[in-house]
């Protein structure tokens, strides 16, 4: 119980007899026209208490206003098919996925970006904490995380204040949750200097009847606080409250960035999964983005009756804290539940086991609407749908950027491209030394990959790996991609080779796609062009998503990232999730036995636009992107599975950035074994040349290694789909090189250091 | 046989040490912070983690838990006691093993395959090793810098109290093709690179890097892990 005390409470009845008071509803971001609309749903001017409520529920971030209208087309182009696959949609915490043996699975991928470049620590451990939350709050356990990071230039000065701090923030926070961190990326663009993205991605898992929904039902239920206590952390628009209120010596501007406490939320974890196995938990819902206001109005919201809550009875760290701003303070590591009365004793012994903190602060009425209470003092009364789900909805004006043309025009054919083996090997040690291609170890050992001992797969292959079910080994393979460079040129295509590739990399560890997750990093959805990227990739992906058959369980959309007029690049960042029956058998990336056959499959077209070979030899960024095609990544990808679960491949890479170049070097470099190439067939097959087919990065490829035992099996299962298969080379140990035969011989302790010297020449002094 | 696993808030490694007792052929028992029973266990591991948040100094407040209140004296009667990680952070602050573990020289977490030699195959947890094995498990930890004084290394050293060392790859010499950033050293700065140590009657052993990951085809570097785990079984049975 509090002992704060409120300087004046602006209640209900006050607002009633009091119209014409002015509010600061422009300063907490409301248009003109959203204020008016919020006096016609309560037929009075909000109380100060309700006009924060609904400006913060009705944020970009909280109402997808901007977005709503084009995010309808996932939801479209879901068919029934896809549907069966889904336990829970769009709309919750988090998707839910049948996995098969009564196992379910709910992951989703969520962006922390602006708060990440104010404070890179607390931004990214606090990205890291949310995203595990709202997982948690399904029912499940949480049992992995992946990060997908972009930063600016690696040599301009800001980025050695922002990556040192991201990279160990999500590591201080998962390390200390004991999550093992399975993936992610990490990409530099000069777009991302004052924009860094931090997009975290978290997987739990449960079995199907634990499913836990965010619903307030069954009049006289609890509503219950637990977790840690609300401070003033994470207060941000309604810092602009307080700084109206107070006179300028009181407590006003306060931090806008939350601060994060892992082992607070480890210890929530395990309270929670004692919850749900007691079966004392009748709806939960986490705290995250805008606090209070947005547990109370979405779980009376989903639920079928009213709430009541008194917010005197809300734990406080800060007991100066004003009613508007306990509504409103992202403090972290905070669940809400609701409980039936006679559940409630067992529900306090549990946490009370966990030294977690539980308050009864409401509870379900038979009302509509949601009441909140300062004492005896009524603050909200609004009906909690209006804030929750009915906020206001944009059809912003999209134009397709003048630029376009030209930079689409502005085609790569007249960049000077080597020659000659000494050239290719060039091209090929410049670009696996190259920020984005690099090795990324000194980032990712500062990760732990293997507590809960389920990851039978992590970086840097192709995807993540992780046991889910101990007894037979059933499992879940996820990999997050995009090219943003390929989404600027164009971002129909760029969406769907984002998707196309999240597809291909779980399907070479040999797991079945079977749903997506997407965080739409994008620029002001003010400016029409950026409108109109962001449509275009909605519609590439959830039409990709249809071709492919898998369903968007869920997502996140970032806008705003960008630094007055400059956006960043249109960064449609997929998570694919695939199943398999036994982790045990999936396919790494790099090859390890000698003798084996390697083979190249799928067709190669000089298609050089957006990609790395122009960045890193010319800096270069225009024509087309890689030619899409979903069907052949659908056909690609039964390939890989089948050969997978026959047995028929012992390593499997996927083609992306690079081309095939990078994926030999990254295949050899895996396990120091090395391999003889040959392209000769190859180039006369598809018409091009050596350089073309070393590092053209058309989509729709792999590269795998197959015993000498298994190769007419695996040339029949490529033959009778159809698919173009190609013998290009052999695993080769001893000589500790990769040949590419008639062009170059690259000693692998030459690659490893071109390869792994990179980040840390640039990061580890600092 | 039945091996206690001891949970405090912020233990991370708890369900791990289960598997590998299990896997290893004995009957893993839960054991709670709060509560001073052993429940008749056979050995007790101490898992990794963050035990309380660990935000004071690694295992400082654990040290303090009601399951110490028993588990101290009866280590010091002879239980066997593997500390992994944080249980060896919290070994050395209960002075159940000598020295202290601060943070990496390097001031950052660190996950990797790490190699060990195995300097004691005589104790309660390290008998189904040879001495002078090279063995493969998993390191991952902030505070994982063992430091003692002089007289103490000299002392331990002396009787054979080393339990592991860390292998130091050199540049050169590393068949490894990925990046080493501690090529030529050991990976966090401890004294005379010990990775673990054991006390004079060798059923107290604790050590940074964690066995309990190395016990599964597939799910971790090596099966070496194991050896630690049906040691003891094998010790607590001839006992």
């Amino acid at each position: 119980m509090t002992s704060a005390t409120q300087p004046t409470i602006d209640t209900v009845g006050n607002a009633s007899i009091t119209p014409d008071t002015e509010q600061p509803w422009s300063e907490l971001g409301l248009k003109a026209d959203e204020y008016e609309r919020i006096r016609e749903i309560l037929g009075r001017r909000p109380t100060i208490a309700e006009l924060a409520m609904y400006s913060v529920m009705w944020s970009e971030h909280c109402s997808y206003k901007s977005s709503k209208v084009h995010l309808a087309q996932f939801s479209e182009n879901t068919t029934d098919e896809m549907n069966e696959k889904l336990l829970v949609g769009i709309g919750e915490n988090a998707g839910v996925v049948d996995i098969g043996d009564g196992w379910a699975v709910t992951f989703k991928v969520e962006s922390h970006n602006h708060p990440s470049y104010v404070e890179p620590y607390q931004g990214a451990a606090t990205g890291v904490g949310g995203i595990v939350r709202d997982i948690m709050s399904m029912g499940a356990r949480p049992i992995a995380v992946m990060d997908s990071l972009r930063f600016g230039a690696p040599d301009h000065p800001d980025t050695h204040r922002v990556l040192p701090g991201i990279v160990a923030g999500v590591g201080g926070y998962a390390n200390c949750l004991g999550l093992p961190n399975i993936g992610g990326e990490v990409i530099f663009d000069p777009c991302y200097q004052g924009n860094p993205l931090v997009n975290a991605l978290s997987v739990g898992k449960m079995r199907i009847e634990d499913i836990h929904l965010a619903k307030a039902s069954g009049v006289g239920n609890k509503v219950i606080l637990f977790g840690a206590k609300t401070g003033g952390d994470g207060i941000g628009g309604v810092s602009v409250l307080a700084s109206e209120t107070f006179d300028a010596d009181g407590p006003a501007k306060r931090p806008a960035v939350q601060v994060g406490d892992p082992f607070a939320e480890k210890v929530l974890i395990e309270c929670c999964l004692d919850l749900y196995a007691a079966h004392v938990v009748d709806g939960i819902q986490d705290l995250g983005g805008a606090g209070l206001s947005c547990a109370t109005s979405e779980l009376a919201s989903n639920g079928d009756g009213g709430m009541r809550v008194w917010l005197d009875r809300v734990p406080l760290r800060d007991a100066t804290l004003r009613v508007e701003e306990i509504l409103m303070s992202e403090s972290q590591e905070r669940m809400m539940a609701v409980v039936e009365p006679g559940k409630l004793e067992e529900f306090m012994a549990i946490t009370k086991r966990w030294d977690v903190e539980a308050t009864v602060v409401g509870e379900v009425t038979e009302g509509k609407n949601l009441e909140v209470f300062w004492g005896d003092e009524q603050i909200i009364d609004v009906p909690p749908r209006s804030v929750a789900h009915d906020g206001p909805v944009y059809h912003r004006p999209m134009q397709r950027p003048a630029y376009l043309d030209a930079l689409q025009g502005n085609v790569s054919d007249h960049l000077a491209r080597p020659t000659g083996g000494a050239g290719l090997r060039a091209a090929l040690l410049a670009l696996m030394a190259s920020p984005n291609l690099c090795d990324k170890t000194f980032i990712t050992d500062q990760y732990d990959r293997y507590v809960m001992g389920n990851t039978a797969m992590a970086m840097p292959d192709d995807s993540g790996v992780v046991r889910v079910d101990e007894e037979t080994g059933r499992g879940v393979a996820i990999s997050t991609d995009c090219n943003s460079r390929y989404a600027k040129l164009d971002p129909f295509a760029g969406a769907q080779l984002a998707l196309a590739e999240a597809y291909r990399n779980v399907a070479t560890a040999g797991a079945a796609p079977l749903a997506v997750s997407d965080c739409l990093n994008f620029g002001s959805p003010e400016d029409p062009a950026v409108m109109w990227q962001f449509a275009e990739a909605v519609r590439g992906l959830s039409q990709g998503c249809r071709t492919l058959g898998i369903p968007v369980t869920g997502g996140n959309v970032s806008l705003y990232n960008q630094t007055a007029d400059v956006a960043i690049h249109p960064t449609p960042l997929v998570a694919v999730l695939g199943v398999m029956d036994d982790v045990a058998r999936r396919t790494p990336s790099g090859w390890s036995d000698p003798g084996q056959a390697v083979y190249l499959l799928g067709t190669t077209a000089d298609e050089f636009g957006g990609s790395a070979w122009t960045q890193v030899a010319h800096d270069h960024l225009g024509g087309m992107p890689p030619t899409v095609d979903l069907d052949v990544e659908r056909r690609l990808g039964e390939i890989l599975v089948n050969a997978s679960r026959q047995g028929l491949v012992a390593a499997a890479h996927d083609l992306s950035d690079g081309g095939l170049a990078v994926a030999l070097a990254e295949a050899s470099l895996r396990n120091g074994v090395g391999a003889r190439i040959w392209l000769d067939q190859v180039c006369a097959r598809d018409g091009v040349d050596a350089f073309t087919l070393l590092f053209s990065e058309s989509a729709g490829r792999a590269i795998v290694a197959v015993p000498r035992s298994e190769q007419v099996r695996f040339a029949d299962l490529c033959v009778s789909g159809g698919f173009p298969h190609s013998e290009i080379g052999v695993v080769e140990d001893g000589a500790g090189v990769l040949e590419v035969q008639g062009q170059f011989v690259l000693p692998l302790a030459e690659l490893r250091t071109a390869h792994a010297s990179t980040l840390p020449a640039i990061f580890a002094a600092g | 046989m039945k091996i206690g696993v001891v949970t405090f808030p912020g233990s991370l490694d708890d369900h791990d040490a289960h598997r590998a007792v299990r896997v290893a052929g004995g009957d893993p028992v839960s054991l709670w912070h709060g509560d001073d029973s052993l429940r008749e266990v056979d050995a007790v591991v101490l898992p990794g983690g963050f035990s309380y948040g660990d935000y004071l100094r690694a295992g400082a407040i654990a040290r303090f838990a009601p399951v110490m209140t028993t588990l101290i004296p009866a280590a010091r009667g002879g239980l066997p006691v593997l500390g992994i990680c944080n249980g060896f952070q919290i070994l050395c602050e209960s002075h159940l093993l000598p020295g202290a573990m601060i943070q990496n020289d390097h001031r950052t977490f660190i996950c990797r395959d790490q190699r060990l030699r195995v300097e004691n195959a005589t104790t309660a947890w390290t008998s189904d090793f040879t001495q002078g094995d090279e063995i493969t498990i998993v390191l991952k930890n902030q505070d994982g810098q063992y430091v003692a004084d002089t007289r103490t290394l000299d002392e331990i050293e002396g009787e054979g109290r080393v339990a592991f060392r860390y292998l130091i790859d050199g540049p050169d010499t590393s068949d490894s093709v990925r990046y080493d950033r501690f090529a030529g050293r050991n990976p966090n700065g401890s004294y005379r690179d010990i990775a673990g140590v054991t006390n004079e009657r060798g059923n107290v052993v604790g050590l940074m890097p964690h066995p309990e990951h190395a016990i599964e085809k597939g799910y971790g570097p090596s099966l070496d892990g194991l050896k630690f785990f049906t040691s003891v079984l094998k010790s607590v049975v001839s006992s």
